[in-house]
């Protein structure tokens, strides 16, 4: 087990290094450079900022001199911000991203599971129905439009919540609701169809055949069966939820790094785009790493053969 | 003998887009304390669907017990609401079912699976019920009790878990043992082994049985009684004897006939033509008068009643009538018949 893990973070670090090597080589084909934005610095001038920070070299001379200060953890330099350390940019922006991601996921996934646990046990009911249909409306109106009905009516009419920024966790409550959406949607769609399936299974005629009540024949034989394709789909949707949500982050004015990240692009702030990047491909392989263990957790014909 | 289960006039159908499938269709029949009634048909003749009916696990819907009485106990299992059925499922009735490789758990040791019923039914503590467990594995013949016990399914072979769906069956001392076609997803050598097993496995709990097979080999290996079922009605019924040696109903001849046996490899095996009539709309009359080369008029405009050939025996079929013409059964059918007599008395023989 240990020894798998132990592989895995190798794999890890020669993923990272391919990924960066690939963006970094991608980001010098984007057109334009740093100053491209700035047109009141006359050509010498901007010669010479282009020339302090190293764009001036071959590419390639670029190249090693960024992927050698990023084995030693040196992500570079902004461009657009007074010369701030990419590292602490990105550390000021990810902690509200993060914290937002996590609320709606957790949020999601419990209720989106308990959704579908209802639609399965009550399968072509009323209850199945109603939850299907709200199902899919969650995974096909966009995330804004929830925010706005949600700053309209709670923010501004009733006044129960504040609208936007970022002072308190009670500034956390809309857009997390608003973010939860999509997750719930796909964790009840997912549990559904799983939890059909499995309630079909031989194994809970037998469980059904013993005795165990409906409680016990969902909860403690279904649902552990069912979980595998959930936890591969809404792993990587977790990902993409902390990373930093551009429109949500916008319309609450939430200090993500969703919002920084977008404007980086347009200002070519290379170092800022390479951090993020890096950033976002870590903490996908991370949780695929978390997800394959988590397989073995739920699943014993998955289990990794220990003391191998 | 006292009679544990009495089903009377059982009809079960499955409501489905294209109407209601008829899939048991007054079937009567009882088993007595202690006995083995071996179930015998083909596939869709409404073996399993009767047996899951006993019990209350046909899914509903569609399905649904449209008339009809279960009596077990005297208890009346049709009309028992789910809650109630919990109490006795796994502890007076318990089931085994076909295919050990998916009526296992497989996210689930197995130890746990067999101490579910031992916990619910009889509120045996978790170390009790380990013991019992343990106790269990080494009834069946599952060796290393301890060790095993802690594994999942998946450490198993097919044998070896049908061994342990057969403990889980067994954990509560059911009255009733339901076993669904028991061997039939497991090779010949382990088919021996599962049913010497069970047969051992009812002379020390002497609970009563029923099996369900289309093996007629099986049949005679582990039966009491034989009721054959044909289009969700029975159409025999009587002690292995009076089916191997006197069989009265033209579909029992064929189902006889096309036992493939060792001595019959330079012959042709006998097989019922045509297909099973379809349960959406039954035939009128005798159902396998259509595949019947015995067929007479009556057949296709009456159903038959149940004819006695003696005490323990009965058919349905218009031949018993006083006035039907007397007809023998086919040779190849007779030919079998006596290899019949042969092997189970050698196998008789065997046992002993």
């Amino acid at each position: 087990m240990t020894r798998y893990i132990i592989q895995r973070l190798i794999y890890m670090v020669i993923t990272m290094f391919l990924i960066a090597t690939l963006t970094f080589f991608l980001m010098k084909f984007l057109p334009g450079t740093p100053l491209s934005a700035a047109d009141k610095l006359s050509d010498e001038q901007q010669a010479v900022v282009l020339e302090k920070y190293g764009l001036n070299d071959p590419v390639p001379v670029q190249y090693f001199n960024y992927m050698v200060n990023l084995a030693q953890g040196d992500l570079g330099i902004s461009f657009q911000f007074d010369n701030r350390e990419v590292t602490t940019i990105i550390m000021e922006r990810i902690g509200p991203s993060v914290q937002l991601g996590f609320q709606a996921m957790i949020i999601g996934t419990i209720i989106g599971m308990l959704l579908g646990l209802v639609s399965a046990i009550y399968h072509n009911g009323i209850m199945d129905y109603t939850s299907t249909f709200l199902a899919v409306l969650g995974q096909s109106i966009p995330s804004f439009v929830f925010a706005g009905l949600l700053q309209f009516y709670i923010g501004v009419k009733f006044g129960w919540l504040p609208v936007a920024l970022w002072e308190g966790w009670e500034y956390t409550i809309l857009p997390t609701i608003s973010l939860a959406i999509f997750p719930i949607a796909i964790a009840a769609r997912f549990m559904r169809t799983e939890m059909l399936e499995v309630m079909g299974s031989d194994y809970i005629v037998t469980a059904r055949a013993k005795g165990v009540n409906k409680v016990g024949v969902v909860f403690k034989h279904g649902l552990r069966n069912a979980l595998i394709p959930l936890i591969t789909v809404l792993g990587p949707l977790a990902v993409g939820l902390m990373t930093g949500t551009l429109v949500i982050e916008n319309i609450f004015a939430v200090p993500g790094i969703g919002e920084q990240f977008v404007k980086a692009i347009n200002m070519n702030d290379f170092p800022i785009i390479m951090g993020t990047t890096l950033l976002i491909a870590f903490l996908f392989i991370f949780i695929i790493l978390v997800i394959d263990l988590l397989y073995g957790v739920i699943d014993p014909r998955i289990r990794l053969a220990e003391g191998e | 003998m006292e009679k544990l289960l009495d089903v009377k006039n059982l009809h079960v159908s499955f409501d489905t887009y294209g109407g209601e499938v008829k899939a048991v269709r007054g079937v009567n029949f009882d088993v007595k304390k202690g006995e083995t009634l071996a179930i015998v048909g083909e596939s869709g003749s409404g073996k399993s669907v009767t047996t899951k009916a006993l019990m209350q696990l046909i899914p509903k819907p569609p399905g649904r017990i449209k008339e009809g009485e279960i009596l077990f106990e005297g208890r009346d299992l049709a009309k028992m609401s789910e809650k109630q059925m919990q109490k006795i499922r796994g502890k007076e009735i318990s089931m085994i079912f076909q295919d050990p490789m998916t009526s296992l758990n497989p996210t689930m040791k197995v130890g746990n699976q067999i101490m579910e019923g031992l916990i619910k039914h009889q509120k045996m503590s978790k170390p009790q019920a380990r013991k019992r467990v343990e106790e269990l594995l080494e009834l069946v013949g599952i060796p290393d009790a301890e060790n095993r016990m802690k594994q999942y399914p998946h450490q198993f072979s097919g044998g070896m878990r049908q061994r342990v769906v057969v403990a889980i069956a067994l954990a509560c001392n059911p009255k009733l043992l339901i076993a669904d076609e028991p061997t039939t997803a497991l090779d010949v050598t382990i088919q021996a082994q599962i049913l010497e097993l069970m047969k051992d496995i009812q002379k020390k709990t002497d609970s009563a049985t029923i099996f369900i097979t289309h093996d007629l080999g099986v049949v005679a290996n582990v039966a009491d009684r034989v009721a054959v079922m044909y289009a969700g009605k029975i159409v025999e019924v009587g002690t292995v004897d009076d089916i191997f040696y006197n069989p009265q109903h033209p579909y029992t001849w064929g189902l006889l006939g096309s036992m493939p046996s060792l001595d019959s490899a330079d012959e042709e095996l006998f097989a019922i033509p045509g297909t099973p009539p379809d349960l959406l709309d039954p035939p009128k009359g005798d159902a396998f008068a259509a595949r019947n080369k015995y067929a007479m008029k009556i057949d296709f405009e009456q159903e038959p009643p149940m004819f006695k050939v003696s005490d323990t025996h009965y058919a349905a079929t218009w031949l018993l009538h006083e006035h039907a013409p007397k007809i023998e059964p086919p040779e190849a059918v007779k030919k079998r018949m006596e290899g019949m007599a042969n092997s189970s008395s050698s196998s008789e023989g065997e046992r002993v």
